[in-house]
């Protein structure tokens, strides 16, 4: 069915433009263009890294794929599939498929929930034949899988560090067994020992498991480090694109250059 | 230099007290700084090196849930054992801060011009024109509108403006000493790249010292004289920056350098301190 050069995620000319402040006598001023006219492809197996500043669009992008901005334009193929289009309902099988990880290790899990619930949540939705043990244990397995004890199940949140967290964060992305994932900024929020560590986890989890990868971040080592292909984005646009050899080795564009001059070497 | 030291902090500690329970922040910090130098605190979070800096002029909630030993001289000045409203003196005119997020730094009812105005109210009372000492401020921090700075709100300030203003607020009353706790954690590249040159700058017209708490080394590397590792509440070790980014002692220095992703030296596998100190 697939040919093997189809990507696994295809953008065309994505938009996401929010609607301006009303202005005087209800008149609508410009729109906030967040995301604006933006075209990649994301291959299979691949890790795809998104760097920019803040308020590039990066982050709109990797939630519009996802249904949590409103797409204004374009299309996004999903194994050669148009899921920019289908509505909330229809739209749940892909949720399965794709998965998402975010910044804030902090605000990102519930705080009234133990591990174990925060994990079976998305078990309950997407696979709702499993029994209660059956769940548990493959709660257990996903701690494993992410190096962390199946003692934490009956934890809670705030138990844990900001690694510890990001790894039940990668966990709970992982449950439903998706085929990509969005890493929004994952490691933005620790420390370099345990960003270190949780960039290996993720790298690891991709090789053992095939997965494929968008990672979106400020980080221009971090992005070079995990990506095959590299998305500069800048004001809603992508200003360039390329390997990291050519991105970061012969940068054709002046905002590229700037913001690869702008990090401190040593 | 064999001058005295503008500030020597010997055996400094603080700790807290929840009911019954006691945390060690930071025990045997003993560092000196140089009038015009810049010494650089580097370590994880946790590891003690905002609240030590914070004990400085004791920022820090009152005993008995809070306590501070060690002795802190100031220009030959003991701080240890002043009165809150000697204290309130220090701060600011003396030794001033900076933090991570200006914009909850910033009191978000007041302009601009009014907060740094309330700087100079309190320590330089025998200015009079306070609009113009705003200006000049603002001005100072290479703002080109002073004017329009001063009469916005905080929200109307981009991170890199905010964070400005408040470097404003901060040398209004051209201290000895600018505390800059991680200042441009929260902001792009680019904005950090200017709010380091700018302190660089500033650093050598007014020949001012910089307590630079970082976790960001390329920052260090660049900008500090000398640098300090904490870890857990101690120093694991400290000396000028060469020395101790290009050939570190400590195996956890050693660690921490070698954990960061470096631009244009792709690696198939980052190293972690664990793999640097064969323990967890």
């Amino acid at each position: 069915m697939n040919a093997p050069a189809q990507p696994l995620l295809e953008v065309r000319d994505l938009a996401v433009h929010y609607p301006g402040r009303t202005t005087w006598l209800f008149r609508q001023g410009p729109p906030k263009k967040a995301v604006d006219g933006i075209s990649f492809a994301v291959p299979r197996g691949k890790t795809v890294g998104v760097v920019g500043e803040s308020g590039s669009g990066k982050s709109t992008t990797g939630k519009a794929i996802i249904k949590l901005a409103p797409l204004s334009a374009g299309r996004i193929l999903y194994d050669g599939q148009d899921i920019g289009a289908l509505s909330n309902a229809a739209f749940k099988p892909w949720r399965k498929r794709i998965q998402m990880i975010f910044q804030d290790p902090y605000n990102s899990l519930n705080p009234r929930a133990d591990i174990l619930g925060i994990l079976s949540e998305p078990l309950e939705i997407h696979f709702p034949g499993l029994s209660k043990a059956d769940r548990e244990a493959r709660c257990a397995q996903l701690l494993a899988d992410v190096q962390l004890s199946p003692d934490f199940l009956r934890r809670y949140p705030h138990e844990f560090s900001g690694g510890q967290r990001q790894r039940i964060g990668i966990a709970r992305a992982l449950a439903v067994q998706p085929e990509l994932i969005i890493c929004d900024e994952p490691v933005s929020a620790l420390d370099v020992s345990v960003q270190a560590e949780v960039v290996n986890l993720l790298q690891d989890l991709q090789a053992k498991l095939g997965l494929t990868y968008l990672f979106i971040g400020h980080d221009l080592a971090v992005i070079e480090h995990v990506s095959d292909h590299i998305l500069v984005m800048s004001q809603g646009r992508i200003v360039e694109q390329g390997t990291p050899t050519e991105i970061l080795g012969s940068p054709r564009e002046e905002y590229t250059r700037r913001l690869l001059a702008a990090v401190p070497k040593f | 230099m064999s001058a005295a030291p503008l500030l020597k902090v010997r055996d400094l500690g603080v700790t807290f007290r929840t009911g019954d329970r006691v945390t060690v922040a930071s025990t045997d910090v003993s560092f000196e700084l140089a009038a015009g130098e810049v010494l650089a605190v580097v370590g994880e979070s946790g590891s003690g090196k905002s609240v030590s800096a914070l004990a400085l002029t004791r920022l820090l909630p009152p005993a008995p849930a809070c306590a501070v030993v060690g002795s802190i001289q100031l220009a030959g000045r003991e701080l240890t054992g002043l009165s809150e409203a000697e204290l309130s003196k220090v701060r600011g005119k003396d030794i001033a801060y900076i933090f991570q997020e200006p914009g909850t730094s910033l009191n978000p009812v007041y302009t601009i011009g009014f907060q740094i105005g309330e700087a100079i109210e309190l320590h330089r009372p025998d200015v009079t024109d306070r609009r113009a000492a705003v200006l000049a401020a603002l001005r100072d921090v290479h703002i080109d509108d002073p004017a329009r700075v001063a009469d916005s709100y905080p929200h109307e300030l981009s991170g890199g403006m905010q964070q400005r203003a408040m470097i404003a607020m901060a040398l209004a009353c051209d201290p000895k000493i600018l505390v800059a706790d991680e200042p441009t954690t929260a902001l792009d590249v680019t904005i950090q790249k200017e709010i380091m040159d700018l302190l660089a700058r500033l650093r050598r017209e007014r020949g001012m010292s910089i307590l630079l708490i970082t976790h960001n080394f390329g920052i260090v590397a660049n900008f500090a004289d000398h640098v300090q590792v904490m870890r857990k509440g101690r120093i694991v070790e400290q000396g000028p920056t060469d020395r101790v980014m290009g050939a570190p002692s400590h195996d956890y220095t050693k660690g921490l350098i070698a954990c960061i992703p470096r631009l244009g030296q792709r690696r198939h596998r980052l190293t972690t301190l664990k793999d640097e100190l064969k323990v967890s």
